[in-house]
């Protein structure tokens, strides 16, 4: 007999007791969000909780995003920038650092060299401060947000943002391999003390965008 | 189940010795309370805290009660998605079938990724025996590797060692294992981080063969959940080209929205956080025109002990647990005892209950276990899957003390009264009238946490006597040293006058403040 079939025979008579048709529901009378809040509202809270586990929060709108990004990798003093495949043209528009495709056959070590990368994101949930990538081409692979030291996420505000975890479950695929962010990676392994940054990008900023130009 | 420390003492005497390490008691002391206060402060962010434990313990339970409908389900999601599904009833096939899948990449090292799982089976050691090394990559599990040392907690395994021994492990152990500690490496926390980043980025950035476990595996969509927060589980995860999870059978729920409950609740119980800082979501292997991730993926799913967990209509709830760790963090025996005490990967409140149902109560240490704990409930209180540890641990101590019908390995045996457990049984008569009276103890048990904020001291009618002995978790007055030299190791103290200490065999929390003498 297989493994396979030895351990569901156990796991069937272990459950002699339990009817075949006993489906209970499972009561769902969980909130689907905490409080009320409109749309900025929301995105404040969003801002509120990433700054509180220690990712740096910018605003701007459309117009004012390349000059931004520009801005933030001069003074990260980076002197290169990876860029996933469909990155908005005009997003690096105002930098002059170099720009660097992530290549299928880019190697991790290659990746280790590069300073910066700039990426869109799948959504953002206002509750726990929590970026979401979906590896979709303005996102890139997931190595290229893990590797480099340095990782500036744009979020499309406000309708990129919603308020919860069950909002943001509805609105993501399964099917794509999926990286949750909330702030910069930590650790308190020692003594419990908080330490930012072990393995993933040390700094992580997050740039709200708002509408079109004008607001 | 290989998982069993060797030459394990059992726990009064393990746990004797550990009281004894001042060191440890200390470090102990600061990181449980730490984390209980940021706890309690996490869980009341969210006013509906008790309709998302309930959720979550009634998602557990149904998935339980068809686990062989929802283990075929997840074989044929993950399968579609390009993985291949593995099955192993015992550690020893778990660690042949991944020493093979290593083995066939023609690699002999690999990168992991913290997994109770894969503790619990031994893996590093029998891949070690094949010639494969099995770099753990989680700072406290590299803390405890490079120490050769035994993790202590199930979040902060290292909780054991202060920073100064940190220190002297990195700057004498690294060079052996890799990238030697930087010259003159001091002792604060920002730096000893600093040192394991690089002594493991090369580890990772080589690394061909990863090694995970998974928190959740969701069933209609193939999906693994790693939950982390160091980022060398997305290191693990996404640099290989081949990835294998190593995951028991219980860790299922049933669909993709069932993550809702799980995702506000672990985080939040286990180390305080409205969300850890990653999580990564894979199904499958990512297909080969965006390249993301390992191109070839298996989970390996374990039962090892697990479906005989489940024949038990009592103790399988043991099966809900999340791992988050709260019910360690709120115990005073493990607060005293530290983690190693419990003699198997899974310390605290739950290992009392997992370990001797993962592998029965035939060692003097798994037979000990279910005494290891004063039934105060405090662990049931925090559970965000409401697991009723005191109940199972009663359970199990009536299983120890007067054998019954249990099974292994998948068949059923009767156990006799375990041999040398004669104080037990002494313990058992005592409890009678607990236990023939199932009401008043567990109206006793549970108004004594639910409400100890309030200070009862005492309950009135029968929980009276009972609650004397329960105000917990206010340290006792009596250290555990001294009850336990007073009570030789806690076999005289029976407190069966009053015939409603259900744990008469003189669990030491009872000591300081009745006696029972
Ligand atoms: S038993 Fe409950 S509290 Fe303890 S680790 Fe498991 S889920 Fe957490």
């Amino acid at each position: 007999m297989s493994s396979r079939d030895l351990i569901l025979g156990r796991v069937r008579r272990a459950l002699a007791d339990v009817r075949r048709d006993d489906e209970q529901a499972v009561p769902r009378t969980y909130l689907r969000e905490h409080g009320e809040r409109n749309a900025a509202e929301t995105v404040d809270l969003l801002a509120e909780n990433l700054a509180d586990y220690r990712a740096i929060v910018h605003r701007t709108d459309t117009a004012g995003l390349p000059g931004v990004i520009a801005e933030l990798l001069a003074a990260h003093g980076s002197s290169s920038v990876l860029a996933p495949p469909a990155l908005p043209e005009e997003w690096l528009s105002a930098t002059e650092v170099t720009r660097v495709a992530d290549r299928a056959g880019s190697t991790p070590h290659e990746l280790d060299e590069v300073d910066s990368v700039v990426t869109a994101c799948a959504l953002a949930i206002a509750e726990t401060g929590t970026i979401v990538l979906d590896g979709s081409p303005d996102q890139g692979r997931r190595r290229i947000t893990l590797v480099p030291d340095h990782h500036i996420c744009v979020v499309r505000a406000p309708d990129q943002v919603v308020p919860s975890v069950p909002l943001a479950l509805e609105r993501l695929d399964p099917t794509r391999p999926l990286t949750w962010i909330s702030g910069p990676s930590a650790t308190s392994d020692i003594e419990l003390d908080r330490v930012e940054g072990v393995h993933g990008p040390r700094t992580l900023e997050v740039v709200l965008v708002s509408g079109d130009g004008g607001e | 189940m290989s998982g069993t420390f060797v030459g394990m003492p059992a726990f009064p005497k393990a746990a004797h010795e550990a009281v004894h390490n001042a060191t440890l008691r200390g470090n102990l002391r600061h990181a449980t309370h730490t984390i209980r206060a940021k706890r309690a402060k996490a869980v009341t962010e969210v006013s509906d805290w008790a309709e998302l434990r309930e959720a979550g313990k009634r998602i557990k339970d149904h998935t339980l009660r068809h686990l062989d409908r929802y283990l075929v389900q997840l074989e044929e999601s993950v399968t579609a998605a390009g993985g291949t599904v593995h099955w192993a009833a015992d550690a020893d096939e778990a660690n042949r079938i991944v020493t093979y899948l290593v083995k066939a990449t023609g690699e002999t090292e690999v990168v992991k990724v913290k997994s109770m799982a894969t503790q619990e089976i031994g893996l590093n050691e029998a891949l070690e025996a094949e010639g494969i090394r099995a770099y753990e990559t989680d700072l406290a599990e590299l803390i405890v590797q490079l120490g050769k040392d035994r993790p202590s907690h199930i979040l902060v395994p290292a909780i054991h060692r202060n920073r100064g021994e940190i220190r002297d492990i990195f700057a004498k152990e690294m060079s052996e294992w890799g990238r030697p500690a930087p010259e003159g490496l001091t002792d604060t926390p920002a730096e000893l981080a600093e040192a394991a980043r690089l002594h493991l980025r090369e580890k990772f950035l080589r690394a061909k063969v990863g090694v995970s476990g998974a928190n959740f595996m969701v069933a209609d969509t193939g999906t693994l959940v790693v939950v982390e927060s160091e980022g060398n589980g997305r290191m693990c995860l996404t640099l290989p080209e081949t990835l294998i999870s190593v995951v028991g059978i219980e860790k299922i729920v049933p669909t993709w929205q069932d993550l809702e409950v799980f995702l506000q609740t672990l985080p939040r119980s286990s180390t305080a956080e409205r969300m850890n800082p990653y999580t990564s979501m894979w199904t499958g292997t990512t297909d080969s025109g965006t390249a993301d991730g390992p191109s070839t993926f298996h989970l390996v799913l374990i039962d090892n002990g697990r479906t005989d967990t489940l024949a038990d209509e009592v103790g399988r709830q043991a099966l809900r647990c999340i791992r988050c760790s709260a019910c360690l963090n709120v115990c005073p025996v493990y607060e005293r005892a530290g983690g190693h005490a419990y003699g198997s990967v899974y310390p605290g409140p739950i290992g009392a209950i997992l370990s001797p149902q993962l592998r029965g109560t035939g060692s003097e240490i798994d037979a000990s276990l279910p005494y290891a704990s004063s039934l105060c409930g405090a662990c049931y209180e925090v559970c965000p899957v409401a697991i009723d540890i005191p109940e199972v641990l009663v359970h199990l101590r009536e299983r120890v003390a007067q054998g019954g019908q249990v099974t292994e390995k998948g068949a059923k045996v009767v156990l006799k009264p375990a041999k040398g457990h004669a104080a037990e049984r002494a313990a058992m008569r005592a409890a009678r009238w607990a236990f023939t009276h199932p009401a008043a103890l567990r109206t006793g048990q549970r108004l004594a946490s639910r409400t100890r904020r309030f200070h009862p001291r005492t309950l009135p009618g029968p929980g009276m006597a009972w609650s004397a002995s329960r105000a917990l978790p206010t340290l006792p007055a009596e250290p555990f040293r001294d009850w336990w030299q007073r009570t030789n190791g806690g076999r005289t103290e029976q407190g069966a006058a009053d015939g409603a200490r259900a744990d008469g065999n003189g669990e030491w929390t009872g000591g300081g403040e009745d006696s029972g003498k």
